[in-house]
Protein backbone atom coordinates (compact mmCIF):
# COMPACT_ATOMS: atom_id res chain seq x y z
CA UNK A 1 0.00 0.00 0.00
CA UNK A 2 0.82 3.48 -0.86
CA UNK A 3 1.53 6.06 1.56
CA UNK A 4 -0.87 8.88 1.81
CA UNK A 5 -0.19 12.48 1.48
CA UNK A 6 0.81 14.00 4.82
CA UNK A 7 -2.09 17.41 5.15
CA UNK A 8 -1.83 19.95 6.71
CA UNK A 9 -5.40 20.33 7.69
CA UNK A 10 -8.15 17.53 7.32
CA UNK A 11 -12.06 18.26 7.62
CA UNK A 12 -14.35 15.53 9.07
CA UNK A 13 -17.20 15.79 6.48
CA UNK A 14 -17.96 12.04 7.52
CA UNK A 15 -22.56 11.75 7.64
CA UNK A 16 -22.91 14.96 6.37
CA UNK A 17 -24.55 14.94 2.96
CA UNK A 18 -23.69 17.20 -0.25
CA UNK A 19 -22.73 19.65 -0.36
CA UNK A 20 -21.79 20.09 3.44
CA UNK A 21 -18.63 17.91 2.63
CA UNK A 22 -17.50 20.82 -0.09
CA UNK A 23 -18.62 23.50 1.89
CA UNK A 24 -16.72 22.30 4.93
CA UNK A 25 -13.64 22.19 2.61
CA UNK A 26 -14.10 25.65 1.34
CA UNK A 27 -14.34 26.92 4.34
CA UNK A 28 -11.46 24.97 5.60
CA UNK A 29 -9.46 26.22 2.52
CA UNK A 30 -9.54 30.07 3.99
CA UNK A 31 -7.06 28.84 6.38
CA UNK A 32 -4.75 27.41 4.05
CA UNK A 33 -1.70 29.33 2.29
CA UNK A 34 -1.52 28.29 -1.38
CA UNK A 35 0.45 24.94 -1.97
CA UNK A 36 -1.01 24.18 1.34
CA UNK A 37 -2.73 20.45 1.45
CA UNK A 38 -6.15 19.97 2.61
CA UNK A 39 -7.80 16.28 3.69
CA UNK A 40 -11.66 15.54 3.51
CA UNK A 41 -13.18 12.67 4.93
CA UNK A 42 -16.65 11.84 4.11
CA UNK A 43 -19.37 9.19 3.42
CA UNK A 44 -21.16 10.76 0.77
CA UNK A 45 -20.38 8.49 -2.65
CA UNK A 46 -20.75 12.14 -4.11
CA UNK A 47 -17.61 13.04 -3.06
CA UNK A 48 -15.78 10.66 -5.98
CA UNK A 49 -17.43 13.17 -8.40
CA UNK A 50 -17.87 16.80 -6.42
CA UNK A 51 -14.16 16.88 -5.03
CA UNK A 52 -12.58 16.62 -8.76
CA UNK A 53 -14.94 19.53 -10.10
CA UNK A 54 -14.80 21.13 -7.26
CA UNK A 55 -10.81 21.69 -7.40
CA UNK A 56 -11.55 21.97 -11.30
CA UNK A 57 -13.48 25.07 -10.52
CA UNK A 58 -11.43 26.87 -8.19
CA UNK A 59 -7.77 26.07 -9.11
CA UNK A 60 -7.08 23.50 -6.67
CA UNK A 61 -5.13 20.09 -7.62
CA UNK A 62 -6.66 16.99 -6.37
CA UNK A 63 -3.97 14.60 -5.55
CA UNK A 64 -6.04 11.35 -5.01
CA UNK A 65 -9.30 10.09 -3.68
CA UNK A 66 -9.27 6.96 -1.15
CA UNK A 67 -11.92 4.38 -0.67
CA UNK A 68 -12.05 2.52 2.70
CA UNK A 69 -15.56 0.67 3.45
CA UNK A 70 -18.13 3.37 3.53
CA UNK A 71 -15.76 6.48 3.74
CA UNK A 72 -13.35 8.35 1.37
CA UNK A 73 -10.51 10.28 1.85
CA UNK A 74 -9.90 13.27 -0.64
CA UNK A 75 -6.39 15.12 -0.79
CA UNK A 76 -6.23 18.59 -2.29
CA UNK A 77 -3.37 21.12 -2.47
CA UNK A 78 -4.35 24.45 -2.75
CA UNK A 79 -4.19 26.25 -6.35
CA UNK A 80 -2.69 30.06 -5.99
CA UNK A 81 -5.38 31.18 -8.80
CA UNK A 82 -8.39 33.33 -7.84
CA UNK A 83 -10.85 31.56 -10.58
CA UNK A 84 -11.16 29.02 -12.98
CA UNK A 85 -9.90 29.54 -16.50
CA UNK A 86 -11.81 31.03 -19.05
CA UNK A 87 -15.26 29.57 -20.69
CA UNK A 88 -14.57 26.90 -23.27
CA UNK A 89 -17.11 27.08 -25.93
CA UNK A 90 -17.25 23.00 -26.08
CA UNK A 91 -18.89 22.12 -22.59
CA UNK A 92 -20.65 18.47 -23.97
CA UNK A 93 -19.97 15.51 -22.13
CA UNK A 94 -19.59 14.36 -18.95
CA UNK B 1 -17.36 50.95 -10.75
CA UNK B 2 -14.26 50.65 -14.34
CA UNK B 3 -16.12 49.44 -17.13
CA UNK B 4 -13.70 47.38 -18.10
CA UNK B 5 -14.73 43.99 -19.08
CA UNK B 6 -18.69 43.88 -18.13
CA UNK B 7 -19.20 40.97 -15.40
CA UNK B 8 -22.07 39.39 -14.32
CA UNK B 9 -23.30 36.82 -11.45
CA UNK B 10 -25.46 35.10 -12.10
CA UNK B 11 -27.40 32.36 -9.70
CA UNK B 12 -26.87 28.24 -10.64
CA UNK B 13 -28.58 25.56 -10.04
CA UNK B 14 -27.18 24.02 -12.11
CA UNK B 15 -30.14 22.65 -14.30
CA UNK B 16 -31.32 23.65 -17.88
CA UNK B 17 -32.25 27.27 -17.57
CA UNK B 18 -28.95 29.11 -15.08
CA UNK B 19 -27.09 26.94 -17.55
CA UNK B 20 -28.52 28.74 -20.91
CA UNK B 21 -28.58 31.98 -18.89
CA UNK B 22 -24.65 31.66 -18.47
CA UNK B 23 -24.16 30.27 -22.03
CA UNK B 24 -26.64 33.33 -23.73
CA UNK B 25 -24.00 35.73 -21.54
CA UNK B 26 -20.53 34.37 -22.32
CA UNK B 27 -21.61 34.41 -26.29
CA UNK B 28 -21.94 38.43 -25.92
CA UNK B 29 -17.91 38.07 -23.98
CA UNK B 30 -19.37 39.12 -20.66
CA UNK B 31 -17.62 37.26 -17.86
CA UNK B 32 -19.61 35.44 -15.76
CA UNK B 33 -19.40 33.96 -12.00
CA UNK B 34 -22.26 32.18 -10.59
CA UNK B 35 -23.59 31.31 -6.79
CA UNK B 36 -25.70 28.66 -5.45
CA UNK B 37 -26.96 28.72 -2.15
CA UNK B 38 -27.63 26.18 0.38
CA UNK B 39 -30.75 25.80 2.03
CA UNK B 40 -31.08 22.57 3.63
CA UNK B 41 -33.69 21.99 1.78
CA UNK B 42 -31.81 21.11 -1.90
CA UNK B 43 -32.17 18.32 -3.78
CA UNK B 44 -28.92 16.27 -4.97
CA UNK B 45 -29.48 13.08 -4.81
CA UNK B 46 -29.52 13.12 -0.90
CA UNK B 47 -31.78 9.95 -0.94
CA UNK B 48 -29.77 8.59 -3.36
CA UNK B 49 -26.67 9.09 -0.84
CA UNK B 50 -28.31 7.53 1.78
CA UNK B 51 -29.32 4.18 0.19
CA UNK B 52 -27.67 0.84 -1.06
CA UNK B 53 -26.17 2.41 -4.81
CA UNK B 54 -28.09 0.83 -7.70
CA UNK B 55 -25.74 -1.52 -9.36
CA UNK B 56 -23.81 0.21 -11.94
CA UNK B 57 -25.48 3.66 -11.45
CA UNK B 58 -22.53 6.42 -10.93
CA UNK B 59 -22.57 8.01 -7.44
CA UNK B 60 -24.60 11.27 -7.17
CA UNK B 61 -23.01 14.45 -8.09
CA UNK B 62 -23.74 18.55 -7.40
CA UNK B 63 -25.33 19.65 -10.02
CA UNK B 64 -24.59 23.51 -9.72
CA UNK B 65 -21.02 22.48 -9.27
CA UNK B 66 -20.52 20.55 -12.53
CA UNK B 67 -22.34 22.64 -14.71
CA UNK B 68 -19.95 25.17 -13.41
CA UNK B 69 -17.18 23.02 -14.15
CA UNK B 70 -18.53 22.59 -17.55
CA UNK B 71 -19.08 25.76 -18.03
CA UNK B 72 -15.37 26.98 -17.18
CA UNK B 73 -16.79 30.00 -14.62
CA UNK B 74 -16.15 30.45 -10.82
CA UNK B 75 -18.71 29.02 -8.75
CA UNK B 76 -19.58 31.00 -5.12
CA UNK B 77 -21.23 27.83 -3.08
CA UNK B 78 -22.76 29.99 -0.19
CA UNK B 79 -24.41 28.00 3.00
CA UNK B 80 -27.78 30.23 4.04
CA UNK B 81 -28.78 27.74 6.14
CA UNK B 82 -29.54 29.08 8.73
CA UNK B 83 -31.21 32.43 7.86
CA UNK B 84 -32.95 30.04 5.19
CA UNK B 85 -35.30 28.89 8.41
CA UNK B 86 -37.02 31.90 8.79
CA UNK B 87 -38.02 31.95 5.31
CA UNK B 88 -39.44 28.46 5.42
CA UNK B 89 -41.26 28.89 9.12
CA UNK B 90 -42.69 31.99 8.30
CA UNK B 91 -42.83 33.45 4.50
CA UNK B 92 -44.28 36.77 4.11
CA UNK B 93 -45.88 35.60 0.54
CA UNK B 94 -47.09 32.18 2.23
CA UNK B 95 -45.91 28.63 0.55
CA UNK B 96 -47.23 27.22 -2.77
CA UNK B 97 -49.06 23.85 -3.62
CA UNK B 98 -46.76 22.39 -0.43
CA UNK B 99 -44.24 23.65 2.32
CA UNK B 100 -42.08 25.58 -0.74
CA UNK B 101 -42.29 29.55 0.27
CA UNK B 102 -40.85 30.19 -3.45
CA UNK B 103 -41.51 33.73 -3.79
CA UNK B 104 -39.93 34.64 -0.39
CA UNK B 105 -36.65 32.31 -0.95
CA UNK B 106 -36.40 34.18 -4.25
CA UNK B 107 -36.38 37.19 -2.72
CA UNK B 108 -33.87 36.36 -0.33
CA UNK B 109 -31.37 34.65 -2.95
CA UNK B 110 -31.92 37.83 -5.01
CA UNK B 111 -30.89 39.61 -1.72
CA UNK B 112 -28.35 38.10 -1.00
CA UNK B 113 -26.58 37.78 -4.60
CA UNK B 114 -27.33 41.70 -4.81
CA UNK B 115 -24.78 42.13 -1.82
CA UNK B 116 -22.29 39.73 -3.30
CA UNK B 117 -22.33 42.06 -6.48
CA UNK B 118 -21.85 45.00 -4.06
CA UNK B 119 -18.99 43.59 -2.18
CA UNK B 120 -17.64 41.70 -5.23
CA UNK B 121 -17.69 44.48 -7.73
CA UNK B 122 -19.77 42.53 -10.74
CA UNK B 123 -22.07 45.19 -12.65
CA UNK B 124 -25.09 43.12 -12.43
CA UNK B 125 -27.25 40.02 -11.34
CA UNK B 126 -29.01 37.46 -13.57
CA UNK B 127 -31.23 34.32 -13.04
CA UNK B 128 -32.54 31.50 -15.82
CA UNK B 129 -36.02 32.33 -14.84
CA UNK B 130 -38.31 32.00 -17.66
CA UNK B 131 -41.38 34.12 -17.28
CA UNK B 132 -44.87 31.31 -16.54
CA UNK B 133 -42.42 28.83 -16.02
CA UNK B 134 -43.35 28.36 -12.11
CA UNK B 135 -46.82 29.08 -10.62
CA UNK B 136 -45.47 30.79 -7.87
CA UNK B 137 -42.55 32.82 -8.15
CA UNK B 138 -41.96 33.14 -12.41
CA UNK B 139 -45.12 35.07 -13.11
CA UNK B 140 -45.83 38.19 -15.08
CA UNK B 141 -46.99 39.86 -11.24
CA UNK B 142 -44.39 38.31 -9.04
CA UNK B 143 -41.35 39.03 -11.09
CA UNK B 144 -41.34 43.07 -10.22
CA UNK B 145 -41.86 41.95 -6.50
CA UNK B 146 -39.02 39.92 -6.80
CA UNK B 147 -37.22 43.09 -8.05
CA UNK B 148 -38.45 45.29 -5.91
CA UNK B 149 -38.29 43.59 -2.46
CA UNK B 150 -34.92 42.41 -2.86
CA UNK B 151 -32.90 45.64 -3.70
CA UNK B 152 -32.57 44.65 -7.68
CA UNK B 153 -35.13 46.67 -9.76
CA UNK B 154 -33.47 47.23 -12.71
CA UNK B 155 -29.96 45.24 -12.14
CA UNK B 156 -31.90 41.66 -12.70
CA UNK B 157 -31.39 40.36 -15.90
CA UNK B 158 -33.52 37.76 -16.91
CA UNK B 159 -31.75 36.54 -20.46
CA UNK B 160 -33.89 33.86 -21.02
CA UNK B 161 -37.18 35.69 -20.71
CA UNK B 162 -36.31 39.48 -21.05
CA UNK B 163 -37.74 40.70 -24.54
CA UNK B 164 -40.72 40.05 -22.51
CA UNK B 165 -39.57 42.53 -19.56
CA UNK B 166 -38.81 46.48 -19.02
CA UNK B 167 -35.52 46.97 -20.25
CA UNK B 168 -32.83 46.72 -17.46
CA UNK B 169 -29.76 48.91 -16.66
CA UNK B 170 -27.11 46.55 -17.86
CA UNK B 171 -29.37 46.91 -21.49
CA UNK B 172 -29.94 50.38 -21.03
CA UNK B 173 -26.09 50.98 -20.46
CA UNK B 174 -25.15 49.21 -23.59
CA UNK B 175 -23.22 46.61 -21.16
CA UNK B 176 -26.09 43.41 -22.79
CA UNK B 177 -27.01 43.69 -26.58
CA UNK B 178 -30.83 43.34 -25.94
CA UNK B 179 -31.53 42.14 -29.87
CA UNK B 180 -29.42 38.75 -28.48
CA UNK B 181 -31.75 38.05 -25.38
CA UNK B 182 -34.82 35.95 -25.43
CA UNK B 183 -38.36 35.99 -24.95
CA UNK B 184 -38.85 32.64 -23.67
CA UNK B 185 -42.55 32.14 -21.64
CA UNK B 186 -44.58 29.10 -20.37
CA UNK B 187 -43.76 25.59 -19.55
CA UNK B 188 -42.84 24.38 -22.85
CA UNK B 189 -39.15 23.63 -22.62
CA UNK B 190 -38.48 23.15 -26.73
CA UNK B 191 -36.76 26.20 -26.80
CA UNK B 192 -34.63 26.17 -24.40
CA UNK B 193 -33.80 22.80 -25.72
CA UNK B 194 -33.46 24.35 -29.67
CA UNK B 195 -30.83 26.83 -27.68
CA UNK B 196 -29.27 24.28 -25.75
CA UNK B 197 -28.62 22.25 -29.13
CA UNK B 198 -27.50 25.64 -30.96
CA UNK B 199 -25.35 26.42 -28.23
CA UNK B 200 -24.29 23.23 -27.51
CA UNK B 201 -25.12 22.55 -23.86
CA UNK B 202 -25.77 18.72 -23.97
CA UNK B 203 -25.34 17.71 -19.98
CA UNK B 204 -28.08 18.60 -17.36
CA UNK B 205 -29.72 17.20 -15.22
CA UNK B 206 -33.91 16.41 -15.97
CA UNK B 207 -35.86 19.11 -15.36
CA UNK B 208 -38.17 16.91 -13.54
CA UNK B 209 -35.72 17.42 -10.35
CA UNK B 210 -36.88 20.29 -8.89
CA UNK B 211 -35.36 22.91 -6.86
CA UNK B 212 -35.64 21.30 -3.32
CA UNK B 213 -37.59 19.54 -0.70
CA UNK B 214 -40.04 21.58 0.04
CA UNK B 215 -41.92 21.29 -2.75
CA UNK B 216 -41.75 17.09 -2.45
CA UNK B 217 -45.76 16.12 -1.26
CA UNK B 218 -44.28 13.58 1.19
CA UNK B 219 -41.28 15.89 2.48
CA UNK B 220 -43.39 18.73 3.17
CA UNK B 221 -46.49 16.23 5.31
CA UNK B 222 -43.34 14.93 7.31
CA UNK B 223 -42.10 18.19 8.33
CA UNK B 224 -45.65 19.32 8.97
CA UNK B 225 -45.97 16.80 11.04
CA UNK B 226 -42.58 17.40 12.88
CA UNK B 227 -43.91 20.96 13.82
CA UNK B 228 -47.16 19.94 14.77
CA UNK B 229 -46.56 17.65 17.69
CA UNK B 230 -43.03 19.88 18.68
CA UNK B 231 -46.03 22.55 18.75
CA UNK B 232 -43.38 25.16 17.18
CA UNK B 233 -42.69 25.52 13.44
CA UNK B 234 -38.73 25.68 14.20
CA UNK B 235 -36.58 22.82 12.82
CA UNK B 236 -32.43 22.02 13.18
CA UNK B 237 -30.60 21.11 10.99
CA UNK B 238 -30.77 17.76 12.05
CA UNK B 239 -34.62 17.30 11.90
CA UNK B 240 -34.33 17.91 7.81
CA UNK B 241 -31.80 15.57 7.20
CA UNK B 242 -33.84 12.78 9.14
CA UNK B 243 -37.18 13.80 7.16
CA UNK B 244 -34.94 12.44 4.35
CA UNK B 245 -34.00 9.25 5.40
CA UNK B 246 -36.15 5.77 6.40
CA UNK B 247 -40.03 4.93 7.19
CA UNK B 248 -41.42 7.31 9.36
CA UNK B 249 -44.15 6.36 11.54
CA UNK B 250 -46.12 8.13 14.37
CA UNK B 251 -48.18 5.56 16.30
CA UNK B 252 -49.07 7.93 19.04
CA UNK B 253 -48.41 11.48 20.22
CA UNK B 254 -45.73 11.25 22.40
CA UNK B 255 -43.37 9.53 20.05
CA UNK B 256 -41.72 8.84 16.58
CA UNK B 257 -39.94 6.20 14.79
CA UNK B 258 -37.83 6.60 11.52
CA UNK B 259 -37.07 2.69 10.50
CA UNK B 260 -34.48 2.70 7.68
CA UNK B 261 -34.58 0.64 5.07
CA UNK B 262 -31.29 -0.63 3.87
CA UNK B 263 -27.57 -1.08 5.37
CA UNK B 264 -26.49 1.99 4.25
CA UNK B 265 -29.39 3.89 5.61
CA UNK B 266 -28.75 2.17 8.94
CA UNK B 267 -25.48 3.91 8.89
CA UNK B 268 -26.58 6.81 7.99
CA UNK B 269 -29.78 6.77 10.86
CA UNK B 270 -26.80 5.41 13.46
CA UNK B 271 -24.83 8.44 13.29
CA UNK B 272 -27.84 10.45 14.91
CA UNK B 273 -28.37 8.32 18.09
CA UNK B 274 -27.50 11.40 20.19
CA UNK B 275 -30.63 12.55 22.01
CA UNK B 276 -32.57 9.96 20.59
CA UNK B 277 -33.34 6.07 21.17
CA UNK B 278 -31.96 3.44 19.05
CA UNK B 279 -33.52 0.26 18.57
CA UNK B 280 -32.02 -2.85 16.60
CA UNK B 281 -32.91 -6.44 16.69
CA UNK B 282 -30.37 -8.47 18.02
CA UNK B 283 -28.51 -11.13 16.33
CA UNK B 284 -30.99 -11.08 13.48
CA UNK B 285 -30.67 -8.84 10.24
CA UNK B 286 -32.80 -5.52 10.41
CA UNK B 287 -33.53 -1.69 10.24
CA UNK B 288 -32.01 0.45 12.70
CA UNK B 289 -34.50 2.34 14.34
CA UNK B 290 -34.95 5.60 15.75
CA UNK B 291 -36.96 6.89 18.01
CA UNK B 292 -37.92 10.61 18.57
CA UNK B 293 -40.14 11.94 21.37
CA UNK B 294 -40.70 10.32 25.38
CA UNK B 295 -42.47 6.91 24.70
CA UNK B 296 -43.54 5.17 27.86
CA UNK B 297 -42.12 1.68 28.86
CA UNK B 298 -45.44 0.31 27.24
CA UNK B 299 -44.94 2.45 23.90
CA UNK B 300 -41.41 1.60 24.29
CA UNK B 301 -42.13 -2.02 24.00
CA UNK B 302 -44.65 -1.36 20.96
CA UNK B 303 -41.82 0.88 19.36
CA UNK B 304 -39.67 -2.62 19.29
CA UNK B 305 -42.85 -4.76 18.53
CA UNK B 306 -43.10 -2.59 15.14
CA UNK B 307 -39.44 -2.37 14.55
CA UNK B 308 -38.95 -5.84 14.78
CA UNK B 309 -41.88 -6.20 11.60
CA UNK B 310 -39.97 -4.71 9.34
CA UNK B 311 -37.03 -7.03 10.15
CA UNK B 312 -35.84 -10.79 8.81
CA UNK B 313 -37.79 -12.01 12.07
CA UNK B 314 -41.10 -10.33 11.50
CA UNK B 315 -42.42 -13.92 11.31
CA UNK B 316 -40.86 -15.59 14.53
CA UNK B 317 -42.58 -16.28 17.43
CA UNK B 318 -40.41 -13.60 19.90
CA UNK B 319 -37.12 -11.26 18.92
CA UNK B 320 -35.10 -10.27 21.41
CA UNK B 321 -34.49 -5.97 20.68
CA UNK B 322 -31.62 -3.88 22.10
CA UNK B 323 -32.40 -0.79 23.25
CA UNK B 324 -29.86 1.88 23.48
CA UNK B 325 -30.14 5.41 25.15
CA UNK B 326 -27.88 7.80 26.28
CA UNK B 327 -25.26 5.47 26.27
CA UNK B 328 -27.10 2.68 28.32
CA UNK B 329 -28.25 -0.55 27.04
CA UNK B 330 -31.35 -2.58 27.53
CA UNK B 331 -32.21 -5.97 26.05
CA UNK B 332 -36.30 -6.77 25.32
CA UNK B 333 -37.78 -9.48 24.00
CA UNK B 334 -41.18 -8.95 22.17
CA UNK B 335 -43.55 -10.43 19.43
CA UNK B 336 -42.98 -8.99 16.69
CA UNK B 337 -46.19 -6.85 15.61
CA UNK B 338 -48.50 -8.75 12.83
CA UNK B 339 -49.16 -6.72 10.13
CA UNK B 340 -53.10 -6.64 10.24
CA UNK B 341 -52.49 -4.31 13.68
CA UNK B 342 -50.57 -1.62 11.89
CA UNK B 343 -52.59 0.89 11.08
CA UNK B 344 -52.63 2.79 8.01
CA UNK B 345 -52.39 6.50 10.20
CA UNK B 346 -49.40 5.69 11.49
CA UNK B 347 -47.33 6.13 8.33
CA UNK B 348 -46.36 10.18 8.28
S1 LIG C 1 -38.59 25.26 -5.12
FE1 LIG C 1 -37.47 25.55 -3.18
S2 LIG C 1 -35.48 26.46 -3.77
FE2 LIG C 1 -36.85 26.65 -5.54
S3 LIG C 1 -37.73 28.71 -5.30
FE3 LIG C 1 -39.17 27.27 -4.33
S4 LIG C 1 -38.58 27.22 -2.18
FE4 LIG C 1 -36.84 28.13 -3.30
Amino acid sequence: MTTQPNPDLVVDARRLLCPMPILRAEAAMQNLPAGGTLAVRATDPGITRDLPAWCRVNGHRLLEIRQSGREWTGWVVKGGQEAAPPSPLDISGV
Amino acid sequence: MSEGRIRALGLLSGGLDSTLAVRVLQEQGIEVACVNFHTGFCIQSHTGAMRNPKPGAPPPRHDALHAADKLGIRLHLVDIAEDYVRIVTDPKHGYGKNLNPCLDCKIFMVQKAMEMKEQMGFHFIFTGEVLGQRPMSQRRDTFPVIDRESGASGWLLRPLTALRMPVTEPEKRGWVDRERLHGFSGRNRKPQMALAAQLGVTDYPSPAGGCCFLTDENYSRKLQDLWQYRGSREYAMEDILLLKAGRHMRPAPGFKLIIGRDEAENHFLSGFAEGRILIRAKEIPGPLTLVEGTPTPEELTLACRLAARFGKGKELPEVVMVIERDGSQEVRTIVPLPAHEIAEGWYV
